[in-house]
């Protein structure tokens, strides 16, 4: 092992099951549910999976998401915009807490 | 990114644009490097091998492999440089074939099959033969916008009750561009906007315009349905269009997407995701178990991918002119790798899933 990310992994996902089966299995049970069309489409989920796997930086979830959204047939601009809610949500994530900064300078500042 | 091109790989005299060239690649498993199991034996695991046709319900006619547009993703090989187009002759076998049997559609393709001269005789003698038979004309769009004397195909189509399918692999320019070449998509979109306006794709007018997508690029299509409502809601907010149905269909690794995917460096990666979404239920309902096709010089094939890589049927009847309905609903439907097209996922035919 050489490397710490290597595409050909992603196909070994379901490869998890071999140390624990039963919660493996369940974990796949559930994940294949819930990327089932319900309330939401399977396209509004592939977007919401895709800017997650941003947010959560998983090149093995950004290639696996930019391949199922782009088979639901989004287009480029639909892709880049939840990669944009990813980013903004992270940022916004940062800025929030510029308030409690403030709210100790504020406390410590005469 | 790959740039379409100007001439068929029949023209370039590419190597795959020699049907045996392609068959060899798709069996070479050196070279999609993984180990691609026989699509016979996919078959053999469901017993259905051999494939049995069910039934001869459709005809589909390819009418010429010229075309005015030069797509990325052509399995036929189309372009204005290929001249292989049906004789008169040709027509009156089809026609005879259609008036001896029982045929519910007649499916007609090319190339662009307006730009075949006789086009509009035919479409005439086939209305002749039966008011009621299915009449498909799969009309790349932009032929229509391609030179006055086609600007009045709607009303043609309209005259002669045909249903009109037609590609539009995205309702973005880039993507459909990218897909079929520049400026496609602007036409296509007034294509479209002529044919609504005759009535085609309109609610109560019983006249058919269903759209075909099919992807720009090296993955699978998904979800039929949910492709058709955000077409159907991007076309209409967009550029005020309606249509009917929408068909995902897959592209099926030969002739020019067979180039393009192994330009792209995709090959490989897309005969296994081919492979991977094999499913058995697809596999049963594939459009070559109730559809013959028939090529521009009048020879008979299981299917227009068939056609393309000059697998003529397994039978005595290979010809229209030797044409025998027993024979050739008894015989075995030749397959191959590149059939895993047709299986994958919810599986894919002219008229798009069949699972």
């Amino acid at each position: 092992m050489d490397k710490y990310y290597d595409p050909k992994d992603l196909k070994k996902f379901g490869n998890i099951k071999e140390y624990s089966p039963e919660l493996g299995k369940k974990f796949f049970d559930w994940y294949g549910e819930v990327f089932q069309e319900g309330a939401l489409t399977k396209r509004e989920k592939g977007l919401i999976a895709l800017a997650v796997a941003h947010a959560i930086q998983c090149p093995y979830c950004i290639d696996a998401y930019t391949s199922d959204t782009l088979e639901q047939g989004c287009s480029e601009e639909e892709l880049m915009e939840a990669v944009h809610v990813a980013g903004a949500i992270r940022g916004g994530a940062s800025l929030v807490h510029g308030v409690q900064m403030m709210n100790k300078t504020k406390e410590l500042l005469m | 990114m790959v740039k379409n091109p100007v001439k068929s790989l029949k023209a370039q005299k590419h190597a795959l644009g020699e049907t045996a060239y392609q068959i060899k690649v798709l069996n070479d498993t050196e070279s999609i490097g993984f180990s691609m199991p026989k699509f016979r034996e996919k078959l053999d695991e469901i017993d259905l091998f051999p494939l049995k046709p069910t039934a001869l319900e459709i005809l589909q006619i390819n009418m010429g492999k010229m075309c005015n547009q030069v797509c990325n993703h052509c399995h036929v090989d189309a372009g204005p440089d290929r001249k292989e187009i049906m004789t008169r002759e040709t027509m009156e076998l089809c026609l005879e074939a259609i008036r001896n049997n029982n045929f519910n559609t007649v499916d007609l393709t090319g190339g662009a099959p307006e730009m075949n001269p006789n086009f509009r005789w035919f479409v005439e003698q086939i209305r002749e033969i039966s008011q009621d038979i299915k009449i498909i004309v799969r009309c790349n769009l932009t032929i229509i916008r391609a030179n006055p004397k086609y600007h009045d195909l709607p009303h043609f189509y309209k005259t002669h009750n045909i249903e009109v399918v037609s590609s539009l692999p995205a309702y973005t320019e880039s993507r459909t561009d990218a897909q079929r070449g520049n400026g496609v998509f602007k036409d296509s979109i007034k294509a479209l906007q002529m044919l609504n306006e005759v009535g085609y794709g309109k609610e109560g007018t019983g006249l058919t315009l269903d759209l075909v997508y099919n992807p720009s690029g090296a993955f699978l299509p998904s979800g039929q349905a949910g492709l058709e409502m955000n077409f159907k809601r991007k076309l209409k907010a967009d550029f005020d269009i309606e249509f009917n149905y929408l068909f995902a269909i897959t592209n099926i690794p030969i002739s020019r997407y067979l180039d393009y995917l192994i330009v792209s460096g995709n090959y490989g990666a897309y005969m296994e995701k081919l492979v991977n979404a094999y499913n058995p239920a697809a596999a049963k309902n594939v459009m070559c178990r109730n559809t013959l096709s028939i090529g521009w010089d009048g020879y008979i094939f299981d299917c227009d991918f068939n056609q393309m890589l000059d697998l003529k049927v397994a039978c005595g009847s290979k010809h229209l002119s030797e044409f025998n309905a027993s024979e050739l609903v008894n015989r075995d439907i030749i397959v191959n790798q590149h059939c895993y097209g047709c299986t994958a996922g919810a599986g894919s035919s002219c008229g798009g899933e069949v699972a």
